[in-house]
């Protein structure tokens, strides 16, 4: 069955759709992902327009963390207020990505900037959760008790906040940093963060694996909103038809995967996650490197 | 009224000059993009209007369909550093989103150059690109590469013996509009030719819209995006809500 997408304005197949927006939900649902750094790439693939799929990607990101998050905050594994924290700095920070996209976008090599950032926080990111998550599952394994709460530098700030949820007594000014850093690079590459503040939250702060997640996800749900409000109020490109359709398959998806998450060891999650991070960039790693097989491409000069 | 009088006399001498017209139909005139529009098949049919017996030379009918224009850039990609980036960009000035062309023979049979040239009637002829950069080099590499991916995606057509002219009077063809088809109006030519020169042209316009819904939100968008937004984001919250409540209610 064929849709038209009146912003996009191509004609795809709905149950593509459906498909792809349920394969995000599950992630998202599974590992606190919005998702964004895959459904943006794979909207490309069947001919959205960049603008359009970055936008509208926001948009299901949004659909797809609020199921999320209900689900954990019935769990009681949200830690709201760090959640309101980070969203504080991720709000500040999204804006001046913005701001900084418009310069990258003026000088021309936008598209370069976002692969490349792509294969380098991917790649380093991805690397890191994979040895910490292996490390971990062996120390399980012969049943060493895990040592946590390390005293760092972070403990000595300044504005001690207890944070009953995390069962952290920590200064506020971390979270704030760690926010504005996702902040900014969600909005460059046009994706909610949760990649990069998952495993921030887990090794800079020291928060427990099991509040990260739905914490993640309730800080997304505020910083996409943002970024789909100001795409569409700057660039007419949220495409609602679009949107509806990943977010009905996104929505379910979310659901099996919080169902999913459950199942699963907490470390095994983190490996899985480590794996999936690590194969999109070293993809985007390729592209760039091999000679691409046509290499002039066509864009719509108002952008 | 002397005016009127050579305004008409005017006129009747071009008619005379004009020995042969066109006359012709369109299946549709009007094309209606819905929610699951997945293109549209197009017959242009008619035929050949003479006062006079028919004349020496051979008869041929080119027709075109042009969709709107837009400025492109076509971007070239090279190795920097042993990454693959873009490096060069040519901007062209106008070129249609789509453009078929359907002659009766092959297309150097049928026209001659400079009557393409005037008419802009093949497909590098509708594409204008007035000033490339002199820092690159080749540009007329982006024009071809533009037709190439345009081409390949079913956006821009040639078929060369694509029009049935039957007793050299009545003509006839298909056009096949993809289903990514960009909203405007879409001007249709019809040449008549005489030993490869126009005699005479035939305009109409069809008018590609989008209905209902689909015209409702993009009208929405465009007029009122931050009601767009926050019905967007109003959306999605309210479908993430549902999805949570009714998994809860199927559990139970």
């Amino acid at each position: 069955m064929q849709i038209y997408l009146p912003i996009a304005e191509v004609s795809v197949n709905a149950f593509l759709l459906f498909g792809l927006g349920g394969i995000v939900g599950l992630l998202s649902g599974m590992f606190g992902v919005g998702g964004g750094f895959l459904i943006t790439p794979l909207l490309f693939f069947i001919g959205v327009p960049p603008v359009v799929a970055v936008a509208t990607g926001a948009n299901q990101v949004v659909a797809s963390s609020v199921s999320g998050v209900l689900v954990h905050l019935k769990r009681k594994t949200v830690d709201l207020r760090m959640g309101t924290v980070l969203m504080v700095g991720g709000m500040i920070g999204s804006a001046a990505g913005i701001w900084l996209f418009n310069i990258l976008s003026r000088l021309g090599q936008i598209d370069l900037t976002v692969q490349l950032s792509y294969v380098v926080f991917l790649g380093i990111v991805g690397t890191m959760m994979l040895q910490e998550s292996l490390r971990s599952l062996r120390r399980a394994r012969y049943a060493v008790p895990v040592r946590r709460s390390q005293h760092l530098w972070v403990h000595k700030l300044p504005l001690k906040v207890k944070f009953r949820t995390s069962g952290l007594y920590i200064s506020v000014i971390p979270p704030l940093l760690v926010g504005f850093g996702v902040g900014v690079l969600a909005a460059i590459m046009g994706v909610g963060g949760g990649f990069i503040m998952v495993p921030a939250m887990i090794y800079l702060l020291g928060m427990p694996t099991k509040v990260v997640i739905g914490t993640s996800l309730f800080q997304i749900i505020f910083v996409t909103a943002f970024t789909t409000f100001m795409h569409a109020l700057t660039n007419q490109s949220v495409d609602m038809m679009l949107a509806l359709m990943l977010i009905l398959g996104g929505v379910i998806g979310a659901q099996v995967g919080a169902q999913l998450a459950l199942k699963l060891k907490a470390e095994q999650l983190r490996v899985l996650l480590a794996l999936l991070v690590l194969s999109v960039a070293l993809k985007l790693a390729f592209d760039l490197l091999v000679q691409p097989s046509e290499l002039f491409s066509v864009a719509a000069g108002s952008a | 009224m002397k005016a009127l009088l050579t305004l008409l006399l005017l006129l009747q001498a071009g008619l005379a000059l004009a020995q042969e017209s066109v006359v012709a139909g369109l299946s549709q005139d009007r094309i209606d993009i819905t929610a699951n529009f997945d293109g549209s098949d197009l017959i242009i049919y008619g035929a050949v209007k003479r006062e006079a017996p028919v004349p020496e030379g051979a008869l041929d009918v080119i027709i075109t369909v042009e969709g709107p224009s837009e400025p492109e850039r076509v971007r070239r990609k090279s190795r920097v550093l042993g990454i693959w980036i873009n490096t060069d960009v040519v901007v062209i000035d106008q070129a249609p989103s789509f453009y078929a062309v359907a002659s009766t023979g092959p297309f150097s049979e049928v026209v001659s150059d400079t009557e393409d040239l005037r008419n802009s009637i093949s497909i590098p002829r509708a594409i204008r690109s007035v000033g490339a950069p002199q820092s690159v080099d080749k540009a007329q590499d982006f024009t071809d590469a533009l037709i190439r991916l345009r081409g390949a995606k079913g956006f821009y057509r040639m078929s060369e013996g694509g029009v049935r002219l039957t007793d050299q009077t009545l003509f006839r063809t298909d056009v096949d509009l993809p289903a990514n088809l960009v909203e405007g109006n879409y001007k249709t030519r019809i040449f008549l030719l005489r030993d490869k020169k126009v005699v005479n042209l035939y305009e109409k316009t069809i008018f590609v819209r989008k209905v209902g819904l689909e015209r409702w939100l993009f009208r929405l968008a465009h007029q009122q995006p931050a009601l767009y937004g926050l019905l967007a984001l109003a959306i999605a919250a309210f479908a993430g809500w549902a999805a949570s409540a009714g998994f809860k209610l199927l559990r139970n």
